[in-house]
């Protein structure tokens, strides 16, 4: 439908709560016609708050966007007609069966009953829930019901399918089950898949292109492989025992060294050939008189990318995520009481 | 871009339907929502017998019947109560409309349907028409206990009987979509229970479910006055029982009508613009 081949433009986004808290800072991106684009960003970066604002859900503070061609102020309705949304949360009434469920989001759709029908079950078979359509969906585990979300994500046939942390809390069959499911989704309708996620080597191997969020800021747009040549070069990581002295002049002195990092008695070193330069650099510190505690090399992954511009690793995000999760696990037993 | 059927009608349909199910595959919020009117009728209502207080004092029972007549338009306490637990139903099960709401949103049902091109407006009216489904049924359960009961079933008519629930159709509308209002921008069901219990005993005892408002400080005879719930008793008296009102029932359903309308009108409007934060 667009010319310009863009299916989500967005310009200088911004939210905040309270008037104070910016959640999203002026974001502007764009997500082309049938890529998979994947938002990459520590918690409380402002993924879903962007994904809530595209999708209708929340209203900007200020800036605009437009998806599949309409304003998401001014045309809300013809936006949601248009897209398909996989919540983070489990959202299905778990009262309800799963076919219940699938039956209910295609009459929100206004989706004729006899048209609703055939593609529910359509879509049972997709995601593999035809064994357990007329069971309660308080009987499903974490899987069942993430194939569920995507099951209802996809009744209106969308264009544009927004996935928020599809794997999030599944344990690694179901991942890559489910990562399969949008690959298929992506080859057999012709998809554009905008999702967020936390698992690097998943967004590597998944997205076309992604972009790296933090503080509600964007950071960081490309495709993997151009985000990891970004980086200019593998990673020397140094300890060194004496960490009150500042060694990042003496490390710059080596010649193929492109920057340093200081992570309090960590050194981040960017270098290109690395396991030819961190020899010299050993080298260097010891005849100052400094001790090298432990020393790693490592050629450029998401992971690196993820470090290098958020200034977090993922074990810290992981940390947060568990936290949250358990949270969300609480949340549910108060309510099954 | 595929042909779909957006009109209000449908979503409103699937939204009144899915809190339907959930209602009738639960039968003890049924059970749950009815103990209490049952208790009132069955405890308060047998227990607070003023023929029985007047008539051990040694008045004729004659004279007792005129004297309660006089009082509460009616012969036997127990009738006039009764009437009064009709309303007290639909209070209690539109207090509990606005309470699911925030369930919804707590648990992200509501922004998965918010997602959906279906109307605003459907989404709090479904949850009304569903209400009104509700309080009616267990309205009707209500009568039939209270009939059981001893309720004087002297003038009890068809016409009665329709008059009377489309009083209570009337007030379920308007008493749900104010609950629903209530909880458009909350996610917090513990203020939410708290407003309940707050509004609760205020609303059944500032009207004439119980008691009549003769007898009433003024102040509270001005509450009483433009509670709808008094209205709704009021024509339940009338219509049932045969008693007189305390105002002429053309009066009593244009109140009604207005209270319905009105709120009904606001709860759309509102959620239009209230419901995405």
């Amino acid at each position: 439908m667009q010319s310009d081949g863009y299916i989500i433009k967005v310009d200088g986004l911004s939210k905040s709560f309270n008037g104070k808290l910016k959640a999203v800072d002026s974001l502007s991106f764009d997500v082309r016609e049938r890529e998979i684009f994947g938002f990459l960003g520590p918690n409380g970066a402002g993924k879903t708050t962007t994904i809530k604002m595209l999708t209708t859900l929340l209203k900007p503070t200020s800036g605009s966007a437009e998806v599949c061609g309409y304003d998401i102020n001014s045309n809300a309705n013809d936006v949601r007609a248009a897209i398909g949304i996989v919540p983070q949360e489990y959202t299905a009434d778990e009262d309800l069966t799963g076919y219940q469920n699938i039956r209910f989001c295609a009459d929100l759709y206004g989706i004729p009953r006899t048209v609703s029908k055939d593609r529910t079950k359509e879509l049972l078979d997709l995601v593999g829930l035809q064994e357990s359509a007329g069971r309660k969906v308080q009987t499903y585990s974490g899987g069942m019901r993430r194939r569920l979300e995507i099951a209802c994500g996809l009744i209106n046939h969308p264009r544009l399918l927004f996935l928020d942390e599809p794997t999030l809390g599944l344990d690694v069959q179901t991942r890559t089950a489910v990562w399969d499911y949008i690959k298929k989704l992506k080859l057999d309708y012709g998809m554009t898949l905008f999702m967020t996620t936390h698992y690097l080597e998943e967004a590597d191997g998944v997205c076309d292109r992604i972009a790296i969020i933090d503080h509600g800021k964007l950071v960081k747009v490309g495709a993997p492989a151009e985000l990891k040549a970004g980086l200019g070069g593998d990673i020397i990581e140094l300890g060194i025992r004496e960490d009150s002295d500042d060694l990042t002049p003496l490390i710059m002195q080596s010649k193929s060294v492109k920057g340093v990092k200081k992570i309090g008695s960590t050194y981040r070193i960017k270098a290109e050939l690395g396991e030819e330069a961190a020899p010299d650099i050993i080298e260097a510190i010891r005849s100052k008189g400094y001790h090298v505690t432990r020393i790693s090399v490592t050629k450029p992954s998401m992971d690196q990318v993820y470090l290098e511009y958020t200034g977090r690793t993922l074990r810290d995000a992981e940390a947060e995520r568990a936290d949250m999760f358990g949270q969300r696990v609480t949340l549910r037993r108060a309510r099954s009481r | 871009m595929e042909k779909t059927d957006t009109s209000v009608i449908h979503g409103l349909w699937a939204l009144t339907n899915r809190e339907l199910i959930k209602w009738y595959r639960t039968p003890v919020l049924l059970f749950m929502t009815l103990i209490q009117p049952v208790i009132w009728l069955g405890l308060f209502g047998q227990a607070m017998n003023f023929s029985k207080f007047f008539g051990s004092s040694g008045l004729p029972s004659a004279e007792v019947g005129a004297l309660l007549k006089g009082v509460f338009g009616v012969s036997d306490y127990f009738s006039y109560m009764a009437v009064g637990m009709l309303t007290f139903v639909i209070l209690f099960t539109a207090m509990f409309s606005g309470m699911s709401i925030v369930w919804d949103r707590r648990f992200g049902f509501l922004d998965k349907v918010l997602s959906t091109p279906v109307s605003r407006g459907a989404i709090v009216m479904g949850k009304v028409f569903s209400s009104v489904v509700r309080s009616l049924i267990q309205a009707s359960i209500v009568l039939v206990l209270a009939v059981l009961l001893g309720m004087d079933t002297g003038s009890i008519t068809a016409a009665g009987v329709a008059g009377t629930f489309l009083a209570l159709f009337l007030l379920t509308i308007g008493l749900s979509t104010f609950f629903l209002m209530l909880a458009l921008r909350s996610n917090d069901w513990q203020t939410q229970q708290a407003i309940m219990n707050l509004l609760n005993l205020p609303l059944l005892f500032g009207s004439n479910a119980l008691f009549p408002l003769t007898a009433m400080p003024p102040w509270l005879q001005d509450f009483v006055r433009i509670n709808p719930i008094s209205y709704t008793t009021d024509i339940g008296r009338q219509l049932l029982l045969g008693a007189p009102g305390f105002a002429p029932l053309g009066f009593d359903f244009l109140f009604l009508i207005g209270f319905s309308v009105l709120f009904s009108t606001v709860g759309i409007v509102m959620s239009w613009k209230l419901l995405t934060k």
